[in-house]
């Protein structure tokens, strides 16, 4: 062949390309199995009872739980974003005191405990026994900060503190040229933000709040400290009247799981809707 | 005549760098301007301050009439709020130098994005003259196309299209080619020539100097914050007066 310029080097056009071994790879899986494999038999010989995991996996008061868990994770997730949105806003405008404001909020919910605050709200009515307008009414905080209430409020706020300093990051990964061409053709600060900067800021902030919202659902447990009747307090119900402890946890492990593991394809799905006229998708 | 945009006595320092010193500029309606100069001259600061993209240490901005950014009352000037200046801008339209195309917008919809969200036009009116803005800068196809499935020289003829889709006085270019590789950037100087056979005023931040011997009406030399000449551009580009002039049009030419 013209193309080859030594003839005389050895010609290697008909060997077959053989495959490394992975001798290390191999090693590493046999001693997993292995492990794998003494876990399931102290699980299977241990004393728990399985028939018992299959009875209450679906008790409606497990379901009940469960169905409160992913209620308060939507909900407090959907309010902790609004929060956030809001207080990345105020903290980029050019306004100080609306930038104090949101820097404020972030140091004092990101500085305590969530269980502190969760806590905090719950027993509201111990320095405020009535809370309402001026002209509009009062009510007995009692009454109004229900368990549920309460776990709302503290795990949205906490969350919003957070979510903020995500959306913030968001924002600052659009190129500064966005808002000059916003700009340019006569929108506000906000509309610019709105339709120009958000759209593409998704793109940057959907990954770590996946990852937030997959912590809020199981940051609800802790609402359990104040009577909230999710799964894990469901389950701590059943086991403190029948002693099943481990296999009560097992069954709130499991739903766990479940939810969890639904949430991560839904994840990746947000992920294309926003990559829409990046290289990567359409 | 008043002309459509008087800048006057306009000085802007950022921290120690003085980018304009005393720099004031007539454009007639209709007229072409063409500003070159070195980097670093001052010529994008003052573009940008016609659209107020840039707010001037001092100095007066008018365009068609109207002083940019602040209303004089009783011998104050009172700065005019976000919205007030958002809809100053909506006269100028302006091209920028990385075109600055939303890229999660297709080419129609970074063309009616303007005119649907500012100026309330009902979606299928902008459609239409949005498709027919893309006609006249040869992309009549391309109105379903992503940024970034364009070449850089399609992206800036949507960029011009979409500054048009606000129906300007005004058009500001911010050196519209200098991003461009050198075989796209006759298609874009085509359409900006286009342009100017229409009428419209423009302000041309450039280093395309035959495109500037050729468009322009007046041509404007900057250096170091200060216009040091302007006529026509027989005589600052083929017979320039001053030694600075002189020296970067040869240092382009070389």
């Amino acid at each position: 062949m013209a193309a080859v310029p030594h003839s005389d080097l050895p010609d290697l056009s008909d060997h077959v390309v053989v495959r490394r071994m992975h001798w290390g790879r191999w090693a590493a899986v046999a001693v997993i199995l292995l492990l794998l494999a003494s876990l399931a038999r102290a699980f299977a010989v241990g004393q728990i009872e399985w028939q018992v995991v299959g009875q209450f996996i679906t008790a409606p008061t497990i379901l009940s739980g469960l169905l409160n868990t992913v209620v308060m994770a939507v909900a407090a997730m959907a309010l902790g974003i609004m929060l956030g949105v809001v207080a990345a806003v105020m903290r980029m405008s050019s306004n100080p005191v609306l930038q104090g404001v949101a820097l404020g909020y972030a140091w004092l919910f990101r500085g305590t405990p969530i269980i502190l605050q969760l806590l905090l709200w719950f027993n509201l009515a111990l320095i405020f026994p009535t809370i309402g307008l001026p002209g509009i009414g009062w009510v007995r905080t009692v009454d109004v900060m229900t368990p549920a209430f309460a776990a709302l409020l503290g795990l949205a706020i906490n969350q919003g503190a957070y979510t903020s300093e995500v959306v913030r990051a968001g924002m600052l990964s659009v190129d500064v040229g966005q808002y000059e061409a916003a700009k340019a053709i006569g929108m506000t600060r906000l509309r610019a933000l709105r339709r120009i900067v958000f759209p593409q800021a998704m793109r940057v902030v959907i990954p770590p709040l996946g990852n937030e919202f997959i912590g809020m659902v199981k940051l609800t447990s802790l609402a359990s400290v104040i009577q909230f009747t999710e799964i894990l307090h469901s389950a701590q119900n059943i086991y403190y009247a029948n002693a099943h402890v481990i296999e009560l946890l097992i069954v709130a492990a499991l739903w766990y799981l479940l939810v969890v593991s639904i949430l991560t394809p839904l994840q990746m799905l947000l992920e294309r809707r926003f990559s829409r006229g990046s290289a990567g998708g359409r | 005549m008043r002309p459509l945009v008087s800048l006057v006595r306009l000085n802007k320092s950022f921290g120690d760098f003085r980018a304009l010193r005393d720099v004031s500029l007539d454009v007639a309606a209709g007229e072409v301007v063409c500003i070159i100069g070195a980097s670093g001259s001052g010529k994008t600061t003052l573009l940008r301050c016609v659209n107020q993209l840039v707010e001037p240490d001092s100095g007066a901005i008018w365009v068609d009439g109207e002083l940019a950014g602040y209303r004089a009352a009783q011998g104050r000037l009172h700065r005019l709020s976000e919205a007030e200046i958002a809809r100053q801008r909506r006269a100028t339209g302006m091209v920028f130098q990385r075109f600055n195309l939303f890229p999660h917008l297709t080419a129609l919809g970074n063309i009616t994005e303007g005119p649907v969200q500012v100026l309330r036009q009902p979606r299928a009116e902008a459609e239409a003259e949005a498709r027919a803005l893309l006609a006249r800068v040869g992309l009549a196809e391309k109105a379903e196309s992503y940024p970034a499935q364009l070449s850089g020289g399609q992206q800036q003829r949507v960029a011009i299209a979409r500054a048009l889709a606000m129906k300007p006085r005004l058009m500001l270019f911010d050196e519209p080619t200098s991003a461009l590789d050198p075989e796209l950037v006759g298609e874009v100087l085509a359409v900006m020539r286009e342009l100017a056979a229409s009428g419209m005023t423009m302000i041309v931040v450039t280093h395309e100097l035959g495109f500037a011997r050729e468009v322009a009406d007046r041509v404007v030399f900057m250096d170091h914050g200060v216009i040091i000449e302007t006529g026509t551009p027989a005589e600052v580009l083929s017979a320039p007066r001053e030694a600075r002039t002189q020296a970067f049009i040869s240092a382009v030419l070389a």
